[in-house]
Formats: C-alpha cells, structure tokens, sequence
C-alpha cells in the first residue's frame, strides 16, 4: 500500500517536472495539473494509509496512527483540489489569450531563434 | 476594543465584492463609490487596530477573534498584534491610494477590476492577520487568484505574455506551499502557528531532518513570492506590463512574502529552539545579499522606467530577507522602518513611472527599447537631432517658467528617488541608518557584506535614478507638458507625505517599530495569547 502510494506520487511528481520545464504552454498545464495530483495524494497519505477501516479513536488503543487515520488532511487535500482546479482553469484561459495574441504556443509567446 | 474589529478588514472586501458582482458589468460609477468606501473603511479599521494595539503594554497587546467559535489549536484564528497590525495599514493606505490612481484612467481598461481590487485587498489582510498556516495557504490562493486578474487587466500580448509567467510560477510555489504544510502537518500533527512553534520543542531527533525539509519547501514558496534570487526573473517583466494602479499595489506583495517569513521564522526557530535554532539563517542572509545585489546591478542596467522600479523592489526585498536572517532584534527594528518606507515609495514609484512615461512621447533621447531581450544601447545618448534647445544654444532659457505638471513630477520623482536610494532627509535614510548601526553591533562577516552591499546598492540605486531623471527632467525644453488630473497626483503625493511623516515623527514609529520586533523575538508570547485564547461560551438561555 505504501509501496503504491509512494511510487504513484514519485511517477506523478517527476512526470510533472519534466512536463513544467518544457517549452510548450499545454506541456506546463499538463505538468502543473500532475504535481498538483501527486501533492494532493501526499497530502493524503500524511494522515497515515489504511483500507477498510474507519477513520475514528477506538476505545483502549493508543489514538496515534497506528490505529486511526487522521481525517484533517482528508480535508486539506478538498480545499487543495478545489483551489487547484479554479487555478489550474485561470491559467488555461491566459493560455488560449496568448495563443490568440501571438499565434503560437510556446511559453514566451515566440519560438526561440535558431 | 471588540474582538470583531479583527476580521473587519477581511470580510469588508469580500462582501464589497459579492455586492458588485451582483451589480453586473455596468454601473461603474456606484462600483467606484462602493470601493473606495470600503478601501477607506477598512483602512479605518485597520488604523484602530493599529492604535489599539501601541496602546496596549507588550504582553497583552494580541487582538485575538476565533471566527468559528472553536478551541484554539482546532479552529482557526485571527491575530492582530503589532507586525499584523503594520502591514494591514501598510495594505489599506497602499491600496486607497493606487484605488484613487485608477479612478483616472485604468478602471475604464477592463470590466471586473473593482471586484479583483477588493478580492486582492481580502487575501492581502487576510494573509496578514491569520495565525492559521492552511488559512495562510488560501489567503495567499485568493489573493494571488486576484492577483493573476489584475496583473491582466487591460490586456496585451506583454501583460498576457509575462501574465503567463507570473501564474506558471505562482502556482509551483504554491505546490511547495502545500507539500511545506503537509509534512509540517505529518511532523507536529497541527496547524496553528503557535502550536506548531510550541510543539517543534519535543519534536523527536528521527523527525527533525522531516520538519527542517519541511520548512525548507515552505520556505521556498515565500521566497519565490518575495523575489529572492534567483527565484525572481519573472519580477521584473510582471511588474513593468502590469497597468500602473496595480504594479503600484503589487509593490506590497513581495512583502507578503517577507512578512510570512518573519513571522514564521522567528515562531519557530528563535535562538532558544535547540537543535532548530536559526535553522536556515545563513541562507536567508547569503540570499538576500545576492538578491541585493541583484536588484541593485540590475536597477543600474534597465533603460525602462518600470523595470527600474521593478529592480528597486527586488533590491528591497534582498534588504529585508537578509536582515531578518540576522536574527537580531536591533536590526529588524531597522528592518521593519525600511519596509513600511521602500513599500510606500515603491507603490509611488510605479504611478510616478506611468506620468513620466506619458510626458515623454514628443522627447528626444534613446528609442523605446522593447524587443523582449532588455539588451542595453549607447550609455551615452547620442547627438540630438537638429532644432533642440540646449543649453549651450542660442536661445535664452531664463525667465521661462516650468509647466507646473513638470514640476510636480520633478519633485516627486527627486523624493521618490531619495527614498529609494536611502538619502537624507528621506525616510528610507532613516531606516538605513537604523540597520547599518545595528549592523556595526553584529560585527560578524556576513554583517560586514551587508553593511557594504547596503551603501554601494544605494549608490547603485542613486546614480541609475539620477541618469533617469537628468534624461526626463533636463532633456530638451521645447516639449509638451503633460497633462495630469489632480486625482492621478494626489495618491503619488499622500504616498510621498506618508514617507516624509515617517521622518517627521521618527522616533514614535521606530519605537513602534522597535516594539514590533521584540514582540517577533519573544515568540513565547505570541504563542501564550494565542494558546490561551478562550471560545466564547453560548449566553443562558440560548440554544448551544
């Protein structure tokens, strides 16, 4: 479970940096919008990974992560993924505006001099 | 005072906002109206909290509202002590004057900007007056999200173009905002200011390689937002197409930055913090002289105005950054005087540009150079074409008066310049002065580099605001005066008299200023008043 989780985030994390350093707008969006899956899910995972089990103090265990989820960060990750994805849209239509003023879309609104 | 005073400054916006977007597109006139009352009246609230606060003696001097009525470390909270309560009329005044700017002209130049201006308000006191980290995370999304409107309004392809920019890096930094905030969270297992920085104490030797990369990538994200090098080359280029009401208002979001950085820094990693103490002060130091540097050597090379001032923001934030690594109360008194004053005569700054840039269309001197590369031309101006009165020409220059409007932005400018560059009798001297001789206290190497970078990125600043204004003001006489309105000259004047009344009456701002920094360098305060806040209990009789 954890071996999944961590892998997921490092494929998504790295993918995402790869694509944020390209030259094309799109290739930025596609990058932004992987790392900010890869936060939202390690984000996700600080509240301790379980399946099956409900995320409550059970009587006579010790309520530290071994037993529990913590839920707070549960909801982080829904406030995260909603200003991500208002952002994310922001930044889509500033994209399509430089399209339409410079008629390309390489990030500098120009393609670089050979 | 009442509690409630706190969050005045940030509902006020908001509902100003929700209240003109329901107005529609129209009306702008009942829409100016509407925001320039509510920029006046939260800038009223946020002088009395300023009051209120100096009024207090230090250990109580903690305005403390818990919006949700929950228990401290659970809820969120609102804090107004004295460093809250300066940037939020650093916010207000700024923004009343830049508001009455755009009155002008720019409020015609796109459609929502009097909604986006109260937003952008909202986040900044927001940002300023939460003692939440997760609240600071959305106060800096809503006021970078208004932030992205603005820097776009009145469109074209260098405003879109640097827009894109200013957004793409926005957004990593946010990323690294919120990876900070989850292992912070993971380590201490809060989100409170105060109990993360009470907790850091029994944080376990295993975890504290955790919480100092945490800490790191948080602090990353201030210091892209504040422009350290070399995280700021999207700076120069956002700010100078910026329309000028806003670039002026931008001037006090690299301080969003440094002021999450004070904060925070001097919470959790005082001098008594153990293992922790002073965790990353050399590299703030060694940051911001770079940054200093940088801004300096980079205000001496621009040949556009904006980007000039742009470079000047960019030298202050270096400034403020590497005095606050220092850790030493004695300079961030200095420091925090140095703030408030490159933060009014920033925002001057930048208004002042757009005049001078409109006065300049029928003058003689060196092409508009704006080809993307910034590349630098001749030092020298080359001769002028032919029909020019100079002064070595024929013609008798005495006795001519010089057009008022000239006038005016000649004496701005001569102020505004010495502000910057940190000459007498100008307030950003004063705050100079103030640093330098607490530097002299330190007497270590990095307060000797700082010392230096600080007197030769004054003369940097000085010799590069001179060159421009011997260029705009002694330039050939026989130009068109430009035409200026008394409500585009008032704000850039009341800015200017803000930072000349900051010398006038120097020694209660600096005491002001020193107050605020004793109060940054005995955390164990901030974290009593905060801790012991209580929720109110539901009056008899009511239902719980």
């Amino acid at each position: 479970m954890e071996l999944v989780i961590s892998l997921a985030i490092g494929v998504l994390a790295g993918a995402g940096v790869w694509l944020v350093l390209r030259p094309r707008t799109f290739q930025v969006l596609i990058g932004l919008s992987l790392l900010a899956y890869a936060i939202n899910l390690f984000i996700f995972s600080v509240g301790s990974l379980a399946t099956d089990k409900e995320p409550i103090v059970k009587p006579g265990l010790n309520p530290d992560l071994f037993n529990y989820s913590d839920p707070l960060p549960q909801s982080l990750v829904l406030t995260a993924i909603v200003i991500g994805f208002a952002t994310t849209a922001l930044f889509l239509v500033v994209i399509l505006a430089l399209r339409g003023l410079s008629g390309g879309d390489h990030v500098d609104g120009k393609e670089d001099e050979a | 005072m009442r509690a409630e005073l706190v969050v005045v400054p940030v509902l006020l916006p908001l509902l100003t906002a929700g209240l003109m977007l329901w107005a529609g597109e129209g009306r702008r006139h009942v829409k100016a109206l509407l925001n320039v009352l509510s920029t006046s009246l939260s800038l009223a609230a946020a002088v009395t909290l300023l009051v209120w606060v100096q009024s207090q003696d230090a250990v109580a001097a903690f305005g403390i509202y818990l919006p949700g009525n929950w228990p401290v470390p659970f809820g969120i909270v609102l804090v107004a002590d004295h460093l809250s309560a300066l940037m939020a009329v650093l916010t207000g005044t700024l923004g009343l004057a830049t508001l009455l700017y755009a009155l002008a002209r720019w409020q015609h130049a796109g459609v929502h900007f009097h909604v986006l201006f109260q937003l952008q308000l909202m986040g900044l006191y927001g940002a300023f007056l939460t003692a939440d980290l997760f609240n600071l995370f959305v106060f800096f999304e809503v006021l970078l999200a208004a932030s992205y409107g603005l820097l776009l309004h009145g469109g074209g392809n260098a405003r879109v173009k640097s827009g894109l920019h200013y957004i793409a890096i926005n957004l990593m930094a946010s990323l690294l905002f919120l990876i900070g905030v989850a292992v912070l969270y993971g380590v201490t297992g809060t989100l409170n200011m105060a109990d993360i920085a009470q907790k850091l104490q029994a944080v376990p030797t295993s975890d504290r390689g955790l919480l100092h990369t945490g800490a790191a990538i948080l602090a990353i994200a201030f210091l892209a937002k504040a422009g350290l090098w070399p995280l700021n080359f999207w700076l120069p280029g956002a700010y100078s197409a910026a329309s000028a009401p806003v670039a002026g208002l931008f001037a006090i979001l690299t301080k969003v930055g440094v002021y999450a950085l004070l904060r925070l820094w001097t919470l959790c990693f005082p001098e008594n913090a153990g293992a922790s103490a002073h965790f990353g002060g050399g590299a703030l130091i060694w940051g911001g002289l770079a940054t200093l540097a940088f801004g300096a050597i980079g205000m001496l090379a621009s040949q556009q105005l904006a980007r000039l001032a742009a470079y000047s923001v960019i030298a202050s934030s270096g400034t403020l950054i590497a005095a606050i690594g220092f850790d030493a109360p004695a300079l961030s008194t200095g420091a925090l005087f140095y703030l408030v004053s490159s933060t009014l005569a920033g925002g001057a700054m930048f208004m002042l540009v757009e005049l001078m840039e409109r006065s300049r269309q029928v003058e003689v001197g060196p092409q508009q150079i704006d080809d993307g590369r910034d590349r630098l031309p001749a030092f020298f101006d080359a001769a002028p074409p032919p029909g020019v009165n100079l002064d070595d020409n024929e013609d008798a220059l005495i006795g001519r008066a010089i057009p008022g409007a000239l006038a005016f932005l000649g004496v701005t400018f001569g102020i505004c310049a010495g502000v910057v560059a940190g000459l007498p009798p100008f307030s950003g001297f004063v705050a100079k002065l103030a640093m330098l001789q607490a530097l002299l206290q330190q007497g270590t190497r990095p307060a000797w580099a700082l010392f230096a970078l600080v007197i030769v990125s004054g003369l940097f600043a000085a010799t590069a605001l001179i060159r421009v204004g011997i260029r705009h003001f002694w330039g050939a006489a026989n130009r068109a005066s430009p035409k200026l309105r008394v409500i585009e000259t008032l704000p850039i004047g009341a800015l200017l008299a803000g930072s000349m009344m900051l010398v006038v009456w120097g020694e209660p701002a600096l005491r002001y200023a020193r107050d605020t920094a004793d109060a940054l360098h005995n955390p164990e305060r901030y974290i009593r008043a905060v801790m012991s806040a209580r929720p109110l209990s539901p009056q008899p009789g009511e239902a719980p």
